[in-house]
């Protein structure tokens, strides 16, 4: 499989990067050249085989019902580029 | 095609349509905890001021998953007459938003906690239908974004986000408003007896995303618009309806309706495309890496199964047969679990023994309408069960008539909350007269005061309820009804 | 008396432990050290002051006879470590002025035993590279002269580009590189494809990647959660048992982090491998194969007889598979763990005209090439129509490349040999700018290991014709690291120690 300017446009939303017209047509030759670096795994058997969802036989921890934390918004917001209130700010959000 | 199921079809101008209903609830989990952080749950606080560096998303922060939160997916689970999935795993969904820290859901898409169930709706006492439940799935909640607080900016607050939610998903077995108001009712009563859900729609722990598809009866299935987000039963019988109209309005005019996710609009009464927030939406589920798959063995189930509470089509079950309630009687008193243990409460109470449909009905009238009026819980409403019991138990020994128990309420609930209600009649002196002397004196008076009456009376018997009347007044009502028209008829020679 | 920063981290232990040396001498001297070094790029954040006050401590603590494991020792800390109140941005633009209130597990467990932070350590963007060269703060120069340099010529060029330099691999160059250099006893790595031990091996150090849960992942700037492990660096094999064994543990902030007992791993250097079965994967042997490492591979095998281990042939017939299938599932996981950083919480912020504009124009100018060229194929590989036909095929080749591992293991196989890079340490600027694949082939040897969550060691095996150093790989069960440190010694001891370079660069 390969991808076309259109495909590397919509990935890009997707992954909401911005991509310039001149980036386009790099950016699908690099893409390309992975995909096709990994096609021959699409001649590998792996009839009934499960795919990988834990690479260690481990069985999920759960944690008891308890507020252990909170209370710290100083900490979360500390990084924050843009607050108010102990809000996070943001351009408007049109619904 | 039955009249029934007719009286649900819509008419349009070109003819019948039919509405198929199916609905996303998303209940929020009862818990201290968030679903994979330690921050609390409670509702409200300072803005961020419930959130964890997990929930926010910080770099290097991992999920770590609260055990009560899986307890109560399964109990519910259980409530549903539902599979439950003894591995189940966790999925990102995968989307930008403000209020979406991580930048992804954490959801259980391919593998949910609990698989297919069903629950009974009652329609009317003798008409229920069931409603398939396709699966309940664990995931989390966002944060808040609030749009009203400045011209140019969203504020972003993150207490909601981690809060665990369950989403149950009905199949589309709804033809009507009604239908889908019964089911989220019903639904809502069975988390409510369960634990795992307050039920609580104003502060948004319960909302539904309604699926709404209309079609020609008995068609094929058509597309289908979701509703997101209607969060009060009344709004979504509205959204139904409105939505319902529109896409007839669309067929009728010769036109397709395109699948796409809608918003209601109360204020203005329409539902509106979000077609904005729709665009591109490749939400690219996969299996979270943080996460390993959530398993638990027969042993968690039946542990949960064991604590389990009776259940509210149980519990109506019992009522019919225990306490000879009538379905529609029974139904309504285990809408509410508070209300079925005070009915069951002033039932029992003492030697027990007392007539459950006349508690029943107490509850239901004046208790109730007492209730309402000032938006309390009838169990909270003033009157103990104690007091109930013994205010049926009066009238059923005779010591009291009907109509002194509605003033005796009155008083109870009132200026005299708490009293003991014979120490109150012994004290206000309400005993009914059942001397028969004193009652016979009564009638003579009557009947000499009124001769010309009594005249009339020999030929026209109806006129027996009048003088029972004027005697109940002289006698303040304490007279024994049956005694006094007992008198009567012999003084006036009715037999 | 030699020069402090002359000592492994075992000897300086015990220097301390004797009262030889004083741990604000051994930090200062490391100070020194890195400031003399700044044009190799190594750190790039040095907390002097922080260092020297956690080194009075350590004195005190060895003073009152309180010393941990790691009492006093000079430690580098990779910039994927979240360390409190100091820079952690994993040399991306995008965690612009990021400081996190919080401390990694990894490393708040080696200040529990005592250690001394120095500073922050460069390498490659979000750990995404094989040569340091993806970072925002600029490629590390490694401390190894290329091939006929003269000090003269390479200072020039430090002062220059570092064309020509050679990279300290990656993602953990700086980490290589500062151990290499003298510039730490040891520093913390990570590894998602090969970031430990291909550094390693270019640099002439030890690392280990240990078995996927034996080290918590809580406060390591997230890459590909299946596959991340913390690890360290160290100059010896000795030296990366002792480390291991602080960093290690279980930690209940980490759904992934194994309960289980960690072993005091320096008991296992030295110890005998006799006895030993040790598998030569034949699929390791690719044709067009650099005959050196194909020399050094059958040198090591030899040690390892010579010592009494049994050398077998064995099959790991999907390991082809693992490097195309790994830049389907890493690409994949990071698409997700890196939407995160979008400008709103944290770090680098884009304005825009709306929050589409913000995070797109964020996103765009915070991550680099190589990140942006990566979150696009894993969004692409999980899109609607390419997630089975990608991820989920992905997914179950990774089963069968670690059925391979269990079936050779079941067979009596105890560790299996193989090279740890297709050729030794190339030049800064060499690989990768046409082809972004080219580079991707340093990690052929070491991603297998990843895929299938086992431990991966890289020891120092001697040098090439032209003077730079090879290492050899060392494969083990899930959580048996001991067999790996035990036979890494042995290959340790059989090359020789290996002499680091003299700081040409000062
Ligand atoms: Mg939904
Ligand atoms: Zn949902």
């Amino acid at each position: 499989m390969s991808v076309d300017q259109a495909a590397v446009r919509r990935i890009a939303r997707l992954a909401r990067i911005a991509v310039s017209d001149a980036e386009v047509p790099h950016l699908q030759g690099e893409i390309n050249a992975i995909l096709n670096f990994v096609e021959e795994l699409g001649k590998v058997d792996v009839e009934g085989v499960e795919p990988m969802t834990s690479v260690i036989p481990m069985k999920l921890p759960m944690r008891e019902d308890l507020v252990t934390d909170g209370g710290i918004e100083p900490l979360v917001l500390a990084n924050a580029p843009l607050t108010e209130d102990g809000f996070f700010l943001v351009p408007k959000v049109v619904e | 095609m039955t009249a029934e199921s007719n009286a649900k079809l819509i008419k349009g101008a070109t003819g019948d349509w039919e509405v198929v209903i199916g609905l996303e609830v998303h209940a929020q989990v009862t818990s201290k905890a968030k679903l994979f952080s330690g921050a609390s749950t409670a509702f409200g606080g300072e803005p961020n001021s419930h959130v964890s560096l997990v929930d926010a998303a910080m770099p290097g922060m991992l999920p770590v998953i609260n055990r009560e939160c899986v307890a109560q997916a399964v109990r519910t689970g259980l409530g549903l007459k539902a599979q439950i999935n003894r591995r189940s795993t966790f999925d990102r969904k995968n989307y930008f938003y403000p209020d979406l820290p991580q930048g992804y859901q954490i959801s259980q898409y391919k593998h949910p906690i609990v698989g297919e169930g069903e629950i009974q709706v009652d329609l009317t006492p003798d008409h229920s239908i069931r409603v398939g439940i396709e699966r309940l799935h664990l995931e989390q909640d966002a944060g808040k974004s609030l749009h009203d607080q400045s011209p140019t900016m969203s504020f972003v607050d993150l207490n909601r986000s981690g809060v665990a939610l369950m989403e149950i998903v009905s199949r589309p077995d709804m033809r009507s408003a009604d239908e889908a108001k019964a089911y989220v009712s019903k639904l809502r009563t069975i988390l409510r007896y369960i634990g795992s859900c307050d039920g609580d729609m104003e502060k948004g722990n319960l909302r539904a995303d309604v699926n709404v598809s209309v079609r020609r009866p008995g068609a094929p299935l058509s597309t289908r618009c979701e509703i997101k987000n209607v969060n009060s039963i009344r709004f979504i019988g509205q959204a139904i309806e409105t939505e319902a109209r529109r896409q007839i309005a669309i067929y009728e005019d010769g036109g397709v309706v395109e699948q796409e996710t809608r918003l209601f609009d109360p204020t203005r009464g329409e539902t509106r495309s979000m077609r904005s927030k729709e665009e591109a939406h490749d939400y690219r589920y996969f299996p979270d890496p943080d996460l390993l798959p959530l398993e638990f063995d027969e042993d968690f189930i039946e542990a949960l199964r064991a604590h389990l509470p009776e259940l509210p089509d149980a519990k109506k079950a019992r009522f019919m047969a225990d306490y000879g309630l009538s379905a529609y009687d029974a139904s309504i008193l285990v809408a509410d679990r508070e209300t079925a243990n005070f009915f069951e409460a002033a039932a029992r109470h003492g030697a027990g023994k007392r007539d459950a449909k006349a508690v029943a009905n107490w509850i239901m009238g004046d208790l109730s309408a007492h209730a309402n009026s000032h938006g309390l819980a009838v169990a909270d409403a003033g009157l103990s069960a104690g007091a109930l019991a013994s205010l049926v138990d009066l009238i059923g020994e005779g010591v009291i008539s009907g109509k002194i128990a509605k003033d005796l309420v009155v008083m109870l609930l009132g200026p005299d909350k708490g009293a003991d209600p014979r120490a109150l009649v012994e004290a206000r002196g309400l005993k009914q007269v059942t001397d028969v002397g004193a009652i016979e004196r009564a009638v003579d008076a009557v009947i000499a005061a009124n001769a010309d009456k009594a005249e009339q009376a020999r030929t026209k018997p109806g006129m027996l309820g009048w003088f029972v009347g004027q005697v109940m007044k002289t006698t303040g009502g304490k007279a024994n009804p049956q005694a006094v028209s007992d008198a009567l008829k012999a003084k006036l020679g009715l037999e | 008396m030699t020069a402090l920063t002359a000592f492994t981290l075992a000897e300086a232990r015990d220097a301390l432990k004797a009262r030889a040396i004083s741990s604000v001498e051994l930090t200062q001297a490391h100070l020194d050290a890195i400031e003399r070094a700044k044009a190799l790029n190594a750190y790039i954040v040095v907390t002097a002051d922080h260092a020297l006050e956690m080194a009075a401590a350590s004195d005190a603590r060895i003073a009152r006879g309180e010393a941990g494991p790691l009492e006093g020792l000079s430690i580098g800390v990779k910039d994927l470590y979240a360390t409190k109140g100091v820079h952690t941005q994993a040399c991306s633009h995008i965690l612009d002025g990021f400081k996190p209130p919080y401390e990694s597990t990894v490393t708040a467990q080696l200040w529990r035993d005592g250690a001394v932070m120095l500073g922050k350590l460069n390498m490659d963007e979000f750990a995404m590279g094989s040569s340091n060269e993806t970072s925002y703060y600029g490629p590390v120069a490694s401390p190894w002269l290329p091939p006929n340099w003269s000090a003269e010529k390479a200072r020039a060029a430090l002062r220059a580009d570092k064309k020509g330099l050679l990279t300290p691999g990656g993602s953990s160059g700086g980490s290589a590189a500062a151990v290499a250099a003298s510039l730490c006893l040891g520093a913390t790595a990570s590894d998602t494809g090969g970031s430990i031990r291909q550094p390693a091996a270019f640099t002439g150090t030890t690392g280990i990647k240990p078995t996927y849960g034996r080290c918590s992942r809580y406060g390591m700037v997230a890459f590909a959660s299946s596959l991340d492990q913390a690890g360290p660096i160290a100059r010896t094999v000795r030296d990366a048992a002792i480390l291991l064994r602080s960093m290690a543990g279980y930690d209940a902030k980490d759904s992934t982090c194994v309960d289980a007992a960690v072993p005091d791993y320096e008991k296992a250097v030295g110890r005998s491998v006799k006895g030993l079965t040790i598998g030569i994967p034949r699929e390791y042997r690719l044709d067009g194969m650099n005959a050196e490492i194909e020399t050094l591979w059958s040198r090591g095998a030899e040690w390892l007889r010579a010592a009494g281990a049994r050398i077998v042939d064995v099959s790991l017939p999907n390991t082809r598979h693992a490097l195309p299938a790994y830049y389907i599932v890493a690409p994949a996981e990071a698409s997700s763990n890196l939407a995160r950083y979008d400008g709103v919480r944290y770090g680098l912020r884009e304005p825009g005209a709306d929050i589409l504009e913000l995070y797109e124009h964020t996103r765009a100018k915070g991550f680099g090439a190589e990140v942006r060229r990566r979150l696009m194929i894993g969004t692409y590989v999980l899109s609607a129509g390419y997630y089975d036909a990608y991820y989920v095929r992905a997914q179950k080749i990774r089963t069968l490349i670690k059925r391979d591992f269990e079936t050779v293991f079941a067979d009596g196989v105890d560790a299996i040999l193989t090279p740890a890079t297709p050729s030794a340490a190339f030049g800064i600027g060499e690989k990768g700018s046409a082809d972004p694949v080219e580079m991707y082939l340093n990690d052929v040897f070491t991603v297998t290991v990843n895929m299938a969550g086992l431990p991966g060691l890289v020891a120092p095996a001697g040098l090439s014709a032209d003077g730079l150093p090879l290492g050899l790989q060392l494969i083990g069960r899930p959580f048996d690291e001991e067999t790996l440190f035990a036979l890494g010694e042995t290959i340790e001891q059989s090359a020789g120690r290996m002499n680091l370079p003299t700081p040409w660069w000062a």
